[in-house]
C-alpha cells in the first residue's frame, strides 16, 4: 500500500503544481485587465493570488473547486437544490437504471447472436453502425420523442445511457461466450451435453472475465449518457444541468466541480464493478 | 443330427461371444477438404479391437492417429467406410454415452474443483446427486487422487491434473477409454508412473483402451496390441500382438521380449517412412 502511494502522491503534486501555473497564465489577461483600469501596476505575487482567486475564472485554481465541492456536498441539505449530491444522484439514479437495462440488453443480443447464425450476421453489423452515430446528435431526438409520448425523467435519460452502455457488453460476451477452445467444446460433444448445458456450464463461466472487464466500460459509458441526456433537457437537475448552467453564466468554478464530482462517481462505480470481480474471480479459481 | 446341432450353437456363441469386436473399422477413409486442397488422413484403414484390449496407435505427426481416434468417438465424419462402435454407429455409441475420451489437454475447468471437474459430465448426464458423490470419491481413489476432490486444478501438479482428467472420463463407467496422447506432456518419470498407474487401472476395470502415442517404449509397455501407422495417406502398416504377459512390472521393459517388441514396432515406422 505504502509503495503504491508514493508515486501516486507525486502524480498528484505534479498535477496539482502545472494545474496552478496553468490558472495563472490563463487567468492572466483578466487580471492585467483589471490592473489597467484601475490604474495600478500588478506585482507578481498580486497577479498569482488574483488569478487564483477570481471569481469566474478561465482555470479556477484546485483550492476554488475544493471550496466550491465543500460547500455544495457537505455544508448544504442533500435535498437542496444547490446540493451537488443531490444533482449526483440523480445523474447517478439515470446511470445504474441505464447500465442495468444496457447490460440486460448487451447480455440478450450476445446470447443470440453466438447461438444463432443469422442473428450473427445481421445484429452485429447493426450494433456497431448504432455506436458510429454521434450520441450528441442522437440524445435530443430521444428524449424530445419520449417527452412526446410522455415519457420523462429518468427513463429518457436511462435509455441513452442504455443506448451507450449495451455495446462493450455485447462486444465483450460474445468474445467471452465464445472463449472456450475446440477441445472444451469436443468435450461437451462427447458427453453429449445439450446446447443449454454447454452454455451453462461453460461458456457462461468461462465469459466472467470478459463480463467484468464488458462491465466497467459500460459503466462508464453509460455515467456519460446520463449526463450527455441531461445537456438538452433545459435540466433543471443533474450533473449535466450543472455543466450545462454553469456554462450559461460563465460558472466556471461551479463546472469545474460538477465535472469532479462526476470523476468521482465515475471512479466509485468502476471501482465498484472492480471489487466484485476480483471477489468473484477469485471465489471461481481464475483469478 | 446332435452333430448338426452342436455346430450351430457354436456358431451362435461366436457371432454373440465376448470376443465380438468392441470397435471395428473396415475400409475407413477421410478426406478433409483445406483451403490448399484435399488431406488424406486416412485411406482404407481396417482394425478390430476385441472387448478388453489395449491397444496403442503410434506413427509419426500427421498420420491420422487423432482422427482416427476422433472418428470412433463421433468427432468427425469419415469420407469413406464404416466403424461401429459397440456394434452401433460412432454417433449412438456417443450418445449412449459408450466411451470415455482424454484429451492430451487437461482441459479441466478453472472455476471448478477437482471434485467439481470429475462431477460436470455426470451432472450432465443427470445422476443424482448422491450418487455422483459417491462416484467421485471412488474415480478419485482409483487415480490416486483421494483427498484432492477440494482442491483447485492450478493448486495441482500436471500430472496430477492429467490423473483427474482421466478420472472424468472414468466417472460414468464407460467400457470404452479413448486416450489421445494423455502423457505427451509430461516428463518421463511422471510418465512412467502414471503408466504403471493406467495398466494397472486397466486390469482392475477390464476396460477397452486406445491409447495414442509417439514414445515406442510406452505403446509396448501398455499394450496388448500395437497398431503402427504411416503418413500421406495415413494408413496402417503393421499390427503387431504383444506377447508379453498382461503382469507387467516397470523393468519388464528390459527383457528381451520387450526389446524385441520394440524392434519389431521400430522397424514398422522406418518401412513406413521409407515408402513415402
Ligand atoms: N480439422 C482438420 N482439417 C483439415 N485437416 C486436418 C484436420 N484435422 C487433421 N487434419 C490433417 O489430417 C492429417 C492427420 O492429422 P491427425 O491430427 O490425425 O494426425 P496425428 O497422427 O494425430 O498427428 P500428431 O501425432 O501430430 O498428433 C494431418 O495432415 C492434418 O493436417
Ligand atoms: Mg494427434
Amino acid at each position: 500500500m505504502s509503495r503504491s502511494l508514493l508515486p501516486v502522491l507525486t502524480v498528484l503534486a505534479f498535477i496539482g503544481v502545472i494545474w496552478y501555473a496553468a490558472a495563472v497564465a490563463l487567468n492572466a489577461p483578466w487580471a492585467y485587465d483589471k490592473a489597467q483600469r484601475a490604474g495600478v501596476e500588478l506585482t507578481l505575487p498580486a497577479l498569482v493570488s488574483d488569478t487564483w482567486a477570481q471569481d469566474k475564472p478561465k482555470l479556477p485554481a484546485p483550492h476554488q473547486v475544493g471550496a466550491e465541492l465543500w460547500e455544495t456536498t457537505v455544508q448544504k441539505k442533500v435535498t437542496s437544490k444547490r446540493s451537488l449530491v443531490y444533482h449526483a444522484w440523480i445523474t447517478l439514479s439515470a446511470t445504474l437504471l441505464g447500465f442495468v437495462l444496457g447490460t440486460g440488453l448487451g447480455i440478450l443480443l450476445a446470447v443470440g447472436i453466438v447461438f444463432n447464425r443469422t442473428m450473427d450476421m445481421s445484429v452485429m453489423p447493426w450494433v456497431i453502425a448504432s455506436q458510429t452515430i454521434p450520441i450528441l446528435a442522437i440524445a435530443p431526438m430521444i428524449i424530445v420523442v419520449l417527452n412526446a409520448v410522455g415519457i420523462s425523467g429518468l427513463l429518457p435519460k436511462a435509455m441513452i445511457s442504455m443506448y451507450l452502455s449495451f455495446f462493450p457488453v455485447v462486444v465483450g460476451m460474445v468474445k467471452g461466450l465464445r472463449s472456450p477452445d475446440a477441445m472444451q467444446l469436443d468435450q461437451m460433444r462427447t458427453w453429449n451435453a445439450s446446447a443449454a448445458q454447454t452454455f451453462w456450464k461453460l461458456r457462461l463461466p468461462a465469459s466472467m472475465p470478459y463480463f467484468f472487464t464488458s462491465l466497467k466500460i459500460a459503466m462508464a459509458a453509460s455515467l456519460v449518457g446520463a449526463i450527455v441526456g441531461e445537456l438538452p433537457t433545459g435540466a433543471v437537475a443533474g450533473l449535466g444541468a450543472r455543466l450545462l448552467g454553469g456554462s450559461y453564466y460563465g460558472q466556471t468554478i461551479q463546472i469545474w466541480s460538477a465535472l469532479i464530482m462526476a470523476a468521482a462517481l465515475a471512479a466509485a462505480l468502476v471501482g465498484t464493478i472492480g471489487i466484485i470481480q476480483r471477489v468473484t474471480l477469485k471465489r471461481m479459481g481464475m483469478a | 443330427m446332435n452333430k448338426h446341432m452342436n455346430e450351430a450353437t457354436i456358431t451362435q456363441t461366436i457371432e454373440t461371444a465376448p470376443g465380438t469386436p468392441v470397435i471395428a473399422a473396415r475400409g475407413l477413409d477421410l478426406t478433409f477438404q483445406t483451403n490448399d486442397g484435399p488431406v488424406h488422413a486416412l485411406r482404407d484403414v481396417s482394425l478390430d479391437i476385441a472387448k478388453g484390449d489395449f491397444v496403442s496407435f503410434i506413427g509419426p505427426s500427421g498420420c491420422g492417429k487423432t482422427t482416427f481416434l476422433r472418428v470412433m468417438a463421433d468427432l468427425e465424419e469419415p469420407t469413406g467406410g464404416s466403424v461401429t462402435v459397440n456394434g452401433v454407429t460412432p454417433a449412438e455409441a456417443r450418445r449412449a454415452r459408450a466411451y470415455g475420451y482424454v484429451f492430451q489437454a487437461a482441459g479441466l475447468y478453472p472455476w471448478r474443483t477437482i471434485g467439481g471437474n470429475i462431477r460436470l459430465p455426470l451432472e450432465i448426464m443427470g445422476i443424482p446427486r448422491a450418487e455422483q458423490a459417491e462416484r467421485v470419491r471412488r474415480v478419485l481413489e482409483l487415480v490416486e487422487l483421494g483427498g484432492f476432490e477440494k482442491k483447485f486444478p492450478w493448486q495441482l501438479s500436471g500430472g496430477m491434473q492429467q490423473r483427474a482428467s482421466i478420472a472424468r472420463a472414468l466417472s460414468f463407467d464407460a467400457d470404452i477409454l479413448l486416450m489421445d496422447e494423455p502423457f505427451g506432456a509430461l516428463d518421463e518419470i511422471v510418465r512412467d508412473h502414471l503408466n504403471e498407474q493406467l495398466l494397472k487401472l486397466w486390469e482392475r476395470t477390464g476396460k477397452t483402451i486406445a491409447f495414442v502415442t509417439h514414445s515406442i517404449p510406452e505403446a509396448v509397455y501398455l499394450s496388448t496390441k500395437i497398431v503402427v501407422m504411416s503418413p500421406r495417406p495415413g494408413r496402417i502398416t503393421d499390427v503387431i500382438e504383444s506377447p508379453l504377459p498382461k503382469e507387467r512390472p516397470l523393468d519388464i521393459r528390459d527383457t528381451p521380449e520387450f526389446l524385441e517388441v520394440a524392434h519389431r514396432v521400430r522397424e514398422g515406422l522406418r518401412a513406413g517412412h521409407q515408402d513415402e
